[in-house]
């Protein structure tokens, strides 16, 4: 998790890219018909605000001034009317952008989950999780302002400003231009405001992100500091650290406290020139009282959507940014491919072989070498071995989690390449050391939530692993939840669960890893008898701690440092006192013992 | 607001700023007030008669009553907001200061993501109480009054009825604002589920690709994300009628104005330059009334967050020097003994350790071995006070350690824990830590011992070189032997190392050894293992089995008994055959 403190997603790049803006405009395509629409709403609701001091230079200068109470009451009615239809536009368009944006999030949400469940285990095996889930969760929500907001709103903001400049020229040019002559130093202030802002920004971000990665550090390192006695000096570390976020901090309020200020007096400037010149016009009879009262009001209507346009700039910059980098997880394609005309397994025998099978996880590391044997339908076999002898590598082989270098691996005689991938892992059930278990409940865990399991199924799996009797003294029974991947059940259990999974999936072929966690004797018993009951009928490998399992193998595989040294059963290997004979005093002998006892 | 309340020595030590914030904000507001009663004036005498100097006159007093009022508001900032930074510094202080000297237990029961969410998310929204909260609503509620006056003093029905729609303006506000916060919170859930179900679904990602069940995980993300979008929309529901909801009561207000005002100025009532003010201070109060709703929401999540800051500053220190402390002793030489030792984590928990009788002399080595979670590793943090013995006596030099000065005991331990954690600070900085005067001679002296010199000469910088994130990613043994280092860099009375070499190869552990036993000649030290080649020349090995030790005795001793350390030892020669067999 520290990294999400981290530099990584804390670097801004530039604000524009037309690439990954030709990208991400791909994903409003769908709904472009909306995004259309919601434009055009957008210029008449944007009318609406300027329109309103226009009625008011009318109601001053053609009612109040001629005494005119209907016509007065007639432009309030008129005013009221364009704020009604204005609230309502505004609410609908509010409304209408979110959910364009959220729908959008909600398209590139899938289409990275789905394609992240594709890639294959190397990918994950180089990639950290936190970092998988970051793309898939935090940077798809920062998309979201450019969604919703971002693509439609600068629309808003422009046409706001193109309204208020039409109704200004159409009242009076003159005017306009003298009253605008502040604009120029309004637009240059905002955008070096935004421009100082942001880099002020930045600063406290980045302040911010190392007092965050200090107390992260030295929270999970605490027992270091108390060790060496370190706490004093440590505070100071820490003072020197937040103080320089508090520096940061307050250099940003200077320029807040620098522009707000300075906003208020560019429209006191305005406001005076109307008053002056405005007010000289009046005199001449040249310009209306109304007119002066509706300029006034436009000052005040003319800053909101330039800071607004300033402000998308960030928008865009942290936009490009996540973009970026989930463009870069969409483009990764480490895939285990199927094959372009795969073989539809309907019935399988069962019959397994390795030919020549060479296998390395990085280029050249082979961990598997020459590796050749044969299982015939129904055989159980066990492997054995001393830690990284490639053990777990046969499983992982074997059901393409990877794709070994040489040789080849056939099932009923066809290679395993050749074979669709779906339908070789359905016909494989593996059951793996660390169990892992889903939130959902025990029934959803057993049966995977696979429609074609029916209930009675998962209920006879679970009898006949005899998981039922500890599953009937849960509350819920079948339908306890499995909370914190099974926190609450012992290890044991869990085992036993992941026997009945395997079992509901009635596969032809069973691959077994064996955990060698020590747990009390009398789930050991149920599991030993569960093992026995799961391999009967079936082809099975077993990477085999228990003496039992080994003792009920047709045919044991020692493999040792990558190559297979010695077949054959139980009593043949023993005599031979090789490497099974220093295995099995390390491992295997205190079962007999205990076995005895 | 009880527990807010807890701020008040922080607004107490900054009260001169604050106090002249606060008459920055009575003299700013002075200001800004008066402009819209210039203009409403200058429009009024352009009705009658006006020359174009009196107008000028007008122009340029407004020009700069706003400047005057703009340097007044820069003023504002710089006191009341910086102000507020300088709280949040001194309450991080506070909060980090105390935090450094909880116990173990506290580390332990709450997790670096809460902690950190306690150091960031709460102490922001306090920040947030005491900047902008603390600002707007002085500066706003002054403003409020002063403008209110002025309006009735130019006409009084007309300030009723367009005021009327206002405090509306306030309920509208905090309502939806509380509402966001609501549906935000129901959002954020979400959003923490499927942050989870992610994690799941990639941690998991064997388990579906065996089961074929990709299909369904899809199906079930599908799920969530269709949830966490109809949150959004939920949210955005309300959201979006701030905006609408806003203008049309602020909208209403000048209609009243412009409609009922006019209808005075036709009767000649009031003047159109009175109109002008009103719809300008009209403009001036929408923020006031936005900002009363908006701050009553901020004040309710500080208080909730200042509650949960609270019981984490009132977390007792547990462990500490107290009046059984004899600050006589400035040193120690380092015999332990444990005398009738028993502990458990906490009333309601079983004993990990019983009974622990052990005599370890100055200057002599023990060795612990026994399975995992039979409570090594609680006998050693007994030692530098970790924890306190529940029952029992744990004896230093002959006296009770809880007489010890905290520091003057932790001074004197060198301890190499199990999992080796360095700081990202250069190799120097990481091997020093525990110097407190910076004697290199020690470290380059340490690194010797700890086999640790050619690592160094290899990294790029030396030295100088960053660990971790931002610089090079040591070993599993590099990051042993430079936690071995520091802990001998200190010179040590005792030494004590958890399994510390568990990442380190057979053959580096034994130079490493070899070195140690000059080393540790007149130290005590105590060294925790799983091998047997890493115990057996100790002084004496215990073997603790089920909290209570089972074994004791000299290496060749414990073979010839044949209980559980010759088993080990037999295994591990087994698996040394093994290792060697190519």
């Amino acid at each position: 998790m520290a990294s999400d403190y981290r530099s990584e997603e804390e670097v801004l790049g530039k604000a524009y890219d037309a690439k990954l803006m030709r990208r991400l405009l791909k994903y409003v395509n769908p709904y472009k018909k909306y995004v259309f629409f919601a434009i055009f709403l957008n210029i008449i609701v944007a009318a609406l605000g300027p329109v309103r001091p226009y009625l008011t230079k009318v109601a001053i200068d053609d009612y109040i001034v001629n005494s005119n109470y209907n016509g007065l009451l007639i432009i309030s009615v008129l005013l009221f009317g364009s704020l009604l239809l204005q609230a309502v536009i505004q609410y609908l368009l509010t409304y209408f952008t979110q959910y364009l944006g959220q729908k959008t999030l909600y398209d590139l949400r899938l289409q990275i989950f789905e394609h992240v469940q594709k890639l294959a285990l190397r990918f994950f095996d180089r990639t950290p999780i936190g970092r998988i889930v970051t793309r898939t969760t935090n940077d798809v929500e920062s998309l979201g302002e450019l969604f919703s907001s971002g693509i439609v709103m600068v629309f808003s903001d422009i046409f706001i400003i193109i309204w208020i400049l039409v109704f200004m020229f159409l009242m009076d040019w003159q005017l306009s231009l003298v009253t605008l002559s502040v604009l120029p130093i309004l637009i240059y202030g905002t955008f070096l405001f935004r421009r100082k802002v942001r880099e002020s920004y930045r600063d406290v971000r980045l302040h911010l992100a190392r007092l965050n990665s200090y107390m992260q550090e030295h929270v999970t390192g605490m027992n270091v500091v108390q060790t060496f006695g370190k706490e004093d000096v440590e505070l100071k570390r820490f003072a020197s650290i937040n103080s320089d976020y508090r520096a940061a901090n307050i250099k940003s309020i200077f320029y807040y406290a620098i522009f707000y200020p300075a906003v208020e007096f560019l429209s006191s400037i305005a406001i005076g020139l109307v008053i002056w010149y405005g007010g000289g016009q009046v005199i001449q009879n040249a310009v209306t009282l109304g007119v002066l009262f509706a300029f006034i009001q436009y000052i005040e209507m003319f800053f909101r959507p330039i800071r607004d346009l300033s402000e998308k700039y960030n928008i865009m910059q942290t936009s490009m940014a996540s973009s970026e980098r989930i463009f870069k997880l969409l483009d990764d394609k480490t895939f285990i491919r199927n094959p372009d005309l795969p073989i539809r397994l309907s019935d399988v025998k069962g019959e397994i072989e390795f030919k020549n099978v060479w296998f390395a996880y990085n280029d050249g590391e082979f961990v598997l070498r020459d590796i050749s044997f044969k299982i015939n339908p129904g055989e159980t076999i066990a492997i054995v071995g001393h830690t990284g002898a490639g053990k777990s590598s046969i499983i992982n082989i074997l059901t393409r989690f990877y794709d070994i270098q040489k040789g080849a691996i056939l099932l009923d005689g066809k290679d395993i390449r050749t074979l669709d991938k779906r339908d070789l892992r359905k016909h494989i059930s593996t059951v793996l050391q660390d169990v892992f278990l889903f939130s959902g409940t025990i029934k959803t865990n057993i049966g995977m939530e696979d429609e074609s399991i029916s209930d009675e199924e998962i209920i006879k799996a679970a009898e006949y692993v005899g998981a039922n009797k500890f599953i009937d003294n849960l509350p819920e029974k079948y339908y306890e939840e499995v909370k914190e991947r099974g926190a609450t059940l012992s290890v044991g259990q869990k085992q036993l669960i992941s026997f009945a999974r395997a079992l509901a999936f009635q596969p032809k072929i069973l691959i077994l890893d064996e955990a060698t966690s020590s747990i009390d004797t009398e789930s050991e018993i149920l599991i030993q008898k569960a093992i026995e009951k799961l391999l009967v009928g079936r082809t099975a490998i077993v990477i085999a701690h228990r003496l039992s399992t080994i003792q009920n193998a047709s045919k044991i595989i020692v493999l040792h440092k990558g190559e297979i040294r010695e077949i054959g059963n139980h009593q043949e290997l023993l005599a031979k006192r090789g490497i099974y004979y220093k295995l099995y005093q390390l491992q295997y002998k205190d079962q007999e013992i205990a076995r005895a006892v | 607001m009880r527990n807010l309340l807890s701020l008040k020595k922080y607004f107490v030590r900054y009260k001169t700023k604050l106090l002249w914030g606060i008459v920055f904000i009575l003299l700013s507001n002075a200001g800004t007030v008066y402009i819209p009663l210039l203009m409403g004036q200058a429009i009024n005498e352009l009705l009658i008669e006006i020359s174009s100097e009196r107008l000028l006159q007008y122009a340029a007093l407004i020009i700069v009553i706003s400047l005057i009022s703009g340097v007044f508001r820069f003023l504002i900032r710089q006191t009341i907001i910086v102000v507020s930074r300088e709280i949040e510094y001194d309450l991080r202080y506070d909060f980090w200061g105390h935090i450094q000297k909880l116990p173990l237990r506290f580390f332990q029961n709450n997790s670096t993501g809460s902690i950190m969410a306690h150091a960031t998310n709460d102490i922001n929204a306090v920040r947030s109480f005491l900047g902008p909260a603390v600002m707007y609503s002085m500066d706003t509620g002054i403003r409020l009054i002063i403008v209110v006056a002025i309006m009735i003093s130019i006409n009084l029905s007309l300030t009723f009825y367009s005021l009327l729609p206002l405090p509306l303006l306030s309920i509208v506000v905090y309502k939806i604002g509380k509402m966001i916060h609501e549906k935000y919170t129901l959002i954020q859930e979400k959003f923490a589920d499927l942050t989870t179900k992610a994690q799941e679904t990639f941690s998991g990602i064997r388990v579906i690709k065996s089961y074929v069940r990709e299909e369904k995980e899809k199906q079930n993300w599908m799920l969530l994300s269709r949830e966490y979008l109809k949150r959004n929309m939920n949210m955005v529901k309300i959201q979006a009628f701030i905006h609408p909801v806003l203008f049309m009561i602020t909208g209403l207000s000048v209609i009243i104005v412009i409609w009922l005002g006019g209808s005075k100025v036709i009767g000649g009532e009031l003047m159109l330059g009175d109109i002008a003010s009103f719809i300008i201070y009209l403009g001036i109060l929408i923020w006031p009334m936005i900002a009363f709703g908006w701050v009553i929401n901020i004040v309710q999540q500080a208080e909730a967050s200042m509650k949960r800051l609270n019981k984490i500053l009132h977390e007792p220190y547990e462990i500490d020097d107290s009046e059984l402390t004899d600050h006589s002793i400035k040193n120690i030489k380092g015999s332990i003994e444990f005398r009738n030792v028993s502990f458990r984590y906490g009333e309601v928990f079983p004993y990990v350790l019983k009974n622990i009788n052990l005599n370890i002399p100055e200057g002599t080595t023990l060795a612990i071995m026994g399975y995992t979670g039979n409570g090594k590793t609680t006998i050693i943090n007994l030692i530098p006070r970790f924890y306190d013995v529940t029952d029992g006596e744990l004896l230093i030099d002959g006296i009770d350690v809880r007489q010890i000065p905290i520091e003057i005991l932790r001074k004197n331990i060198g301890l190499v824990h199990q999992e080796a954690f360095l700081f990202s600070d250069t190799v120097l900085n990481n091997i020093s830590y525990g110097l407190r005067n910076g004697n290199k001679e020690k470290v380059f002296e340490a690194v010797k011992i700890a086999q640790f010199e050619e690592d160094v000469k290899s990294f790029p910088k030396g030295y100088e070189t960053m660990v971790g994130e931002r610089g090079i990613t040591f070993s599993g043994g590099q990051k042993q032997r430079a936690a071995l280092a520091r802990a001998l860099a200190i010179d040590p009375k005792i030494l004590i190392l958890d399994d510390s070499f568990s990442a380190i190869d057979t053959h580096t552990e034994e130079e490493i050894l070899m070195n140690l036993k000059q080393f540790m000649r007149d130290r005590t030290s105590i060294i925790i293992s799983h091998r047997i080649s890493t115990v057996k020349d100790a002084d004496k090995i215990i073997v603790i089995s089920e909290g209570m030790i089972a074994e004791e005795g000299t290496h060749e001793e414990l073979v010839a008994k044949g209980g559980i350390y010759a088993d080990l030892h037999y295994k591990q020669l087994l698996e040394k055959e093994l290792e060697e067999l190519n």
